[in-house]
């Protein structure tokens, strides 16, 4: 079983499933400096206009905000045990497990979905009729449109990524733990996770407290 | 994957292992991707050179005549952006560390070989979207577009181009984990870190680079379209965005992306002069260091661009100080180098030529590096031709000097044929004395104040722009000439043998050119550079 | 039986550490009520900060691999901080 899942230039399997992990983790190195370059922004802004970012934040919605955090959490749950189930040799559980990550993450762009399109509606897009009129608080909404977009932009691919895995492991779920794809993409996954998880407390617990 | 049946047939050499054009475009060798590179860039390099030529002509006479200023702004936009993103950042990288890399570490590809494959398409992504602008009547911001100007002003085709950048960028991070992936997971039995030869750390290094801050360029860029399309207030002050911020955060890459383009040229001298000076490279792990330590700091010093930006006096003092830090590992270097031919054994073919160029422009442009990175000094000569000197001295006397010396030293391997070498060595002295020509004056007209960017000027530099333009001339020349010889030696050059130069690394112990898994039996590996004085290039016997 | 008691057993680390999330996620929204004035970034940024660290050492395995990714993961916020810190120097002293 184990060589089947060889492939050149490799010429022992566990090596090959070490190059994958940790050719994962330098490009999630790099993801992590493409969102430093916004990072990098909203902090240089939300220095110099300090009330236009509290004000801008309180018009997130923080129900959706709150609820795509848990339902991209708990999807990172069921990543994280599919990874561990297939290695366990529990394929089929692993692959159930990966259909219900592929569920929680669309729902979340649905809801991001229905989010944006309340935003929409409450003219928080930036430009002619924005509905705030302090300074920096169409700054702060330009950060909140690219950073969730980017970020719904790697959810859409960690969904790809996802339905590759249930698709190809359909015939045979022993190409879960044969192959590195799993581990790779369960990595990917978490980390669009994480990023969630900094980008929640600057979009949506701003400016919360002084309502 | 040999059977004891077709053992004694040798396996076809990478060249020869299919034929048809999808064998090529479809590869996941290393080797014909690298060839794919080799296509590509060369293809751009002339783009750029074209756009330079009309320039170079246009500053032959003080008045604006022969193009608009409109025109001479997209011809320097363009000549940027294809020279820097389309031929210098993969220049050495794609192409002699795409081939070499798996060579020099033992390993029969790099780790992920359809990744690297996806860094190609990437790259011609890349370059559609530039075609696509040179179609659409080209871009006129500079090849750093700046704000306000790329995001409010200017109505050319910034979209596109920008996008192309964005789009090659991420070329350069797949290479990049794919050369660490390689690099830590593939060396051979024996090959430890500090046997790796200064190409592979220097390419390691350059990696570093690339993963860590292409990424923010990508994310500026993409900031930068967004504001045009949609109409976002970033980077716009009427309604509170700082330009500045652009600024640094276009610097966060594009500093480090100077090392990007320097650093694969320092791993290609350092090959080539220990080879030919016969001599065990001085002070090899002090090199490593130094490397590494350039890489680093690389990414502390991209301040020094803002100095007359408005950036903060304090960020000035910071940035200033720690731009001449670079300078520490870069003598170190430098020293080495020299100290590495110091009672050698040295011989002149023509990849040792160009690493002697490559050492004495390096060295210009390095120092007045320094002249740049003092305050006082960088605020009298910012956006003069001083500048457009300094970095041409690094990023062509510099890194396209290490490149031509590489094609030489490693065509024999790549190719299986040997060169001319009296054309190559009248290539490469042709090269060193009209870069100088072509560059040294603008040294002199920058201090005397002539601004770049400008498509008419006062009369008093005329004489400088004439010796430039005639400079430009000769290196054109020098340029095209080995496109005839190498072309040449494809077909009429005799048969190189595994080792013409008798040179040390694992590559040479594979076949020219070598086969599709590289090694037919695992290379022997020994500690680096292991030269000897007495065995010159000439020496009899040879291992073929 | 043995398997689905190894079934079982798979799932008890990650719980754990998603009911942890789960918990943090809760007292970091109810925090960002409380008036602290200046207060509530730092605290919901250091909360951001362990979530982040769970996910990491725990369902990205950084806990239990080997220090390789350790070392890749490293860079990612270093390399941040060199970002934040030389962009502080023109900030900050403005």
């Amino acid at each position: 079983m184990s060589d089947a899942f060889l492939r050149p230039p490799f010429e022992n399997l566990q090596r090959q499933h070490q190059a994958v992990a940790f050719g994962m983790w330098i490009f999630l190195v790099s993801e992590v400096l493409l969102f430093a370059g916004l990072f990098a922004g909203y902090t240089v802004y939300r220095d110099l206009y300090p009330q236009g970012f509290l004000a801008a934040g309180r018009q997130t919605d923080i129900v959706f905000g709150t609820v795509n955090t848990a339902i991209l959490m708990t999807s990172s749950l069921t990543m994280a045990v599919a990874g561990r189930a297939s290695r366990a040799g529990f394929g089929q559980m692993a692959r159930r497990l990966l259909i219900a990550t592929f569920t929680l993450g669309a729902l979340f762009l649905v809801l991001k979905g229905l989010e944006y399109r309340e935003d929409i509606q409450r003219h928080l897009v930036p430009g002619a009729g924005f509905a705030l009129a302090q300074r920096g608080a169409q700054i702060f909404f330009s950060y909140y449109w690219i950073m969730t977009g980017v970020h719904a932009v790697h959810v859409t691919a960690g969904l790809i990524a996802v339905m590759r895995l249930i698709v190809v492991s359909r015939r045979n779920v022993g190409w879960l733990a044969g192959s590195a794809s799993e581990d790779a993409t369960a990595l990917y996954w978490h980390l669009v996770d994480v990023i969630w998880i900094v980008l929640y407390p600057l979009l949506y617990l701003v400016g919360r407290a002084n309502g | 994957m040999t059977d004891t049946a077709v053992n004694s047939a040798m396996p076809p050499d990478y060249l020869h292992d299919g034929h048809t054009l999808r064998s090529w475009l479809l590869s996941t060798d290393h080797k014909r991707i690298a060839l794919l590179f080799v296509f590509s860039i060369t293809v751009f390099f002339f783009i750029g050179a074209v756009a330079i030529g009309i320039i170079r002509l246009e500053l032959l006479t003080p008045a604006g005549d022969l193009v608009s200023d409109d025109t001479y702004n997209k011809l320097f936009t363009i000549h940027g952006i294809v020279m820097v993103w389309f031929f210098l950042i993969p220049s050495i990288p794609a192409t002699f560390g795409n081939f070499l890399l798996p060579l020099m570490i033992g390993a029969k590809d790099l780790a992920f070989p359809r990744i690297n494959l996806l860094s190609w398409y990437l790259y011609i992504g890349g370059a559609a979207f530039t075609v696509a602008t040179l179609i659409a009547g080209g871009v006129d911001t500079g090849w750093t577009f700046y704000t306000p100007y790329s995001t409010m002003f200017s109505n050319t085709a910034v979209l596109t181009a920008a996008m192309g950048v964005f789009v090659v960028g991420f070329s350069s991070v797949l290479t990049g984990v794919n050369f660490i992936a390689t690099t830590h997971m593939l060396r051979a039995p024996g090959m430890t870190w500090f046997r790796l030869p200064l190409f592979v750390w220097s390419m390691y290094a350059t990696s570093i680079v690339m993963v860590l801050a292409t990424p923010v360029l990508a994310m500026t860029l993409l900031l930068i379209m967004a504001e045009r399309w949609l109409d976002l207030p970033i980077f716009d002050a009427s309604r509170g965005g700082d330009p500045l911020l652009f600024q640094h955060l276009f610097w966060f890459y594009s500093h480090p992306a100077v090392y990007i383009m320097i650093l694969p040229g320092m791993g290609v001298v350092s090959e080539i002069i220990a080879c030919f000076a016969r001599r065990r490279l001085f002070g090899y792990s002090f090199m490593v260091y130094a490397l590494v330590a350039i890489a680093v700091i690389g990414f502390f010093v991209w301040g020094h661009h803002m100095f007359v930006s408005g950036q903060s006096p304090y960020a000035n003092m910071v940035f200033s100080f720690l731009s001449f830090m670079v300078a520490v590992p870069s003598a170190i270097k430098v020293f080495n180098w020299t100290a590495t031919l110091y009672r050698g054994s040295i011989t002149f073919e023509a990849p040792m030529l160009y690493a002697f160029g490559f050492l004495g422009l390096f060295t210009i442009g390095g120092l007045t590096g320094l002249f740049l990175a003092t305050v006082p000094i960088d605020i009298h000569v910012t956006d003069t031709y001083f500048v457009v000197a300094h970095f041409h001295y690094i990023m062509v006397g510099g890194t396209v000097s290490a490149f031509f010396g590489g094609l030489h030293f490693w065509w024999p391997k790549i190719t299986g044929k040997l060169y001319p070498e009296s054309w190559a060595r009248l290539a490469a002295i042709l090269m060193f004395f009209g870069f100088n020509l072509t560059f040294f004056p603008q040294f002199v007209m920058g201090y005397l104040g002539m601004p770049r960017r400008y498509h008419a000027y006062p009369p008093e530099f005329q004489v400088y722009h004439v010796l430039s333009t005639s400079g430009a001339a000769v290196l054109g020349v020098a340029y095209i000439l080995p496109l005839f010889y190498l072309i040449w030696s494809l077909r009429y050059g005799a048969a190189a043998g595994m080792n013409p130069w008798r040179a040390k690394g694992l590559e040479w112990q594979a076949l020219s050119p070598p086969p599709r898994d590289n090694f037919l039996s695992p290379p022997v590996v020994g500690e680096p550079y292991d030269y000897h004085p007495q065995e010159g290039p000439d020496a009899e016997g040879d291992a073929a | 039986m043995d398997e689905s008691r190894a079934r079982r057993e798979i799932w008890i680390r990650p719980v754990v550490v998603w009911v942890a999330l789960c918990l943090l996620l809760a007292a970091t929204c109810a925090l960002a009520y409380v008036p602290m004035g200046n207060g509530n970034l730092p605290v919901s940024l250091c909360i951001a900060a362990i979530k982040v660290a769970l996910v990491g050492l725990v369902f990205m395995r950084l806990f239990e691999n080997n220090p390789l990714n350790r070392l890749a993961a490293a860079a990612g916020p270093i390399w941040v901080f060199v970002m934040f810190l030389l962009l502080g120097a023109d900030y900050f002293t403005r």
